[in-house]
């Protein structure tokens, strides 16, 4: 891998730079996009980044061909990236597609702007969450990462890239534009103390009968080539059989597009990051993710404060969802509350696992909700007074 | 009596293609075998080594070629052959890239893709089958269909202007374009043989007899018709202005067929900064 430029230290960094530098740190070394307010700053950092670091940075003509761009160079062995925003991320659907049935590792990183359409460009929003899981046509499984400060669009970039090359899937790091352009603390480690994940390489060297999409391992994860590797491999977003080549009976399409599904399912644990705080006794349970959770977590600890049995789980990753935590969570617990940046998408997928009551705090989008906000939602819901408790 | 001796059952060019997937999907009189045996054995002639060679395609008959070569094979996205052929190539410049699509792929839903590689002279060969349809889905009217002619969403006659290639590639800033058709078997093996090896972005048109899309619906009956129709019309003259190389096949104009463009404009290059 390359590690050259990582910046080791402390640095008071922008978030979406600290997201570029991520991508540095994990040996990125091909970036395609295409301008688009809030993420243009991950491109700028990178068109003068890239070339320093022996990688290409190319601006391409639309997001269509930006995608399209990083499957091919991650087809041809870089770790590749693009970034974007909602508008960006709708033309993409089309080749995360690709990317899915292709089993190409890459990394999509969505700055969210309050939309739908075009929005407000340069304010946040969370209502791409069920674009990124459903937004291609067809059945698949997709990984999402949300950061919710600088430190983790670094930190997140970094395990997009590993994740995306073990298990030879796109990766979607789901930001906002709140986080996106807060500037804080960021630590970057040193090059050696960086995670990296290899992608799987086959046991048959060429000219042996290696099959691209033969599993070998209970994972369902296929071992990738790449061009130029000498294995005359054949990728086509057709359904295709084991040799890769396009095969259309049903019985076919059923054994791979299961596969590539259980392939994230099977290996949740390992994909999924949570985190959560004051759970032991909590009856009420606030659960939020980007910039959001920021809120949440400081109304939760308010009330912490004040006695209240409320706890806290910020959902880091977002897809696989993590079904087998909420279940056990609401083993003990009276009520959900869920705080998101929109009309309610995170909520539902909650309603789907519990019995218990789930009450959302949500907002369209177009600026950060209040702590106070997501306080009254959980006075009302624990019976507590008119919600009209402050912060102070 | 003379027996006939069976030398071998192999072709020369069965180690460039799958021979497992060979009968191929396409149509009796399709030129687009043709085009992939100028292809295969380009390929054997280049001196590059087999694993050197990829090929990315798009969606439509055309799009099938890349499953039949025995290289490196991309069978992408509709219209998104050429920008996941450029990460590729910017990837590994070492590897011969080529994409190998049809006119509506190219030119329609991939149509800004392939300015825009164009104006970047990035350094990719485009093999563009022609055939003035689309095929794949039965015939209907495309960007390349001539002014007039029919097809079966244009069953009127076609009432819009077709691209004239060679005229927006020019325009664009390709290093190399050149249009034959699928009877120029040889000139298509040479062009692309120098393609190859040419920096920048070069693209060869070819016209491809596409008898069950186009013939159908314009009273071309086979695909030896309209070979001999090319054969007729075709004038081969690279310095004919390019505003006056658009195709109509319905008339006696000529077809004019060539290299129209073969220049050296500097070809694209990511940025490299020594630190």
């Amino acid at each position: 891998m390359s590690t050259a430029g990582v910046r080791t230290g402390k640095h008071f960094m922008h978030g979406d730079h600290a997201c570029a530098e991520g991508a540095i740190a994990a040996g990125c070394t091909f970036f395609g996009g295409y301008p688009i307010t809030p993420s243009t700053e991950i491109a700028e950092y990178l068109a003068r980044r890239l070339p320093n670091t022996g990688g290409v940075f190319i601006q391409m003509e639309d997001e269509l061909s930006s995608i399209a761009a990083v499957l091919g160079a991650s087809a041809a062995g870089s770790r590749a990236m693009t970034a974007t925003s909602g508008p960006g991320f709708s033309l993409m659907m089309e080749n995360l597609g690709l990317a899915i049935m292709l089993e190409i590792p890459c990394v999509l990183v969505n700055v969210m702007r309050a939309a739908p359409s075009t929005g407000l460009p340069t304010l946040p929003g969370q209502a791409d969450v069920m674009q990124a899981k459903w937004g291609s046509h067809g059945d698949y499984q997709i990984v999402a990462y949300a950061p919710s400060s600088p430190q983790e669009m670094f930190d997140l970039t970094v395990r997009a890239f590993n994740v995306a090359d073990r298990y030879r899937t796109p990766v979607v790091i789901l930001a906002d534009e709140v986080v996106g352009h807060m500037v804080e603390k960021v630590v970057i480690p040193s090059a050696k103390q960086i995670d990296y994940w290899e992608r799987k390489e086959p046991s048959q060297s060429p000219g042996e009968g290696f099959k691209p999409f033969a599993i070998e391992d209970d994972d369902l994860v296929p071992p990738m080539v790449h061009a130029g590797e000498g294995y005359r491999i054949h990728f086509t977003g057709l359904t295709h059989d084991e040799r890769g080549y396009p095969d259309m009976r049903a019985e076919t399409h059923h054994e791979l597009v299961t596969r590539l599904s259980e392939k994230v399912t099977r290996n949740a644990e390992d994909i999924i990051v949570i985190e959560d705080e004051w759970l032991e006794d909590a009856k009420i349970v606030v659960v939020s993710f980007g910039c959001t959770a920021r809120s949440a977590k400081r109304a939760v600890r308010k009330l912490r404060q004040a006695g209240m049995p409320v706890g806290f789980l910020r959902l880091i990753s977002l897809w696989p969802f993590p079904e087998r935590r909420i279940k056990e969570i609401a083993q003990d617990v009276d009520a959900f509350i869920v705080a998101e940046m929109n009309l309610g998408q995170i909520s539902r997928e909650i309603e789907r696992f519990v019995n218990q009551k789930v009450v959302g705090v949500n907002h369209a989008g177009g600026q950060m909700m209040s702590p106070n906000e997501i306080m009254k939602t959980i006075m009302e819901v624990a019976g507590r007074g008119n919600g009209h408790h402050r912060i102070r | 009596m003379e027996t006939a001796i069976i030398v071998s059952d192999k072709h020369p060019l069965d180690i460039i293609l799958r021979e497992e997937r060979i009968p191929h999907i396409f149509c009796p009189g399709c030129g687009l075998g043709i085009i992939m045996r100028c292809y295969a054995q380009a390929i054997l002639d280049s001196q590059i080594p087999i694993a050197q060679h990829v090929v990315v395609s798009g969606i439509g008959c055309s799009g099938r070629v890349a499953g039949y070569m025995e290289i490196d094979s991309y069978h992408t996205t509709h219209g998104r052959a050429i920008p996941f052929a450029l990460g590729i190539k910017l990837a590994k410049p070492e590897l011969n890239v080529v994409v190998f699509s049809g006119d509506g792929d190219l030119a329609a839903i991939g149509g800004n893709h392939l300015i825009h590689a164009a104006r970047r002279n990035v350094d990719l060969t485009v093999i563009c089958a022609n055939n003035f349809n689309y095929g794949m889905t039965g015939g209907q009217a495309g960007p390349t269909t001539p002014y007039g002619a029919r097809a079966t969403t244009a069953p009127f006659g076609n009432p819009e202007h077709p691209f004239n290639f060679p005229l927006l590639l020019a325009a664009a800033g390709a290093n190399f374009v050149s249009r034959w058709t699928a009877l120029h078997a040889h000139q298509v093996q040479k062009d692309l043989l120098y393609a190859f090896r040419k920096p920048g972005f070069s693209f060869i048109e070819v016209l491809s007899p596409c008898p069950i899309g186009y013939g159908k619906s314009n009273q071309i009956e086979d695909g030896v018709e309209e070979m001999m129709l090319y054969k007729e019309r075709c004038k081969i003259n690279k310095d004919v202005p390019l505003d006056e190389v658009e195709i109509d096949m319905s008339s006696n104009q000529p077809i004019y067929v060539g290299r129209f463009v073969d220049r050296q404009l500097l070809p694209y290059q990511p940025v490299r900064i020594e630190e």
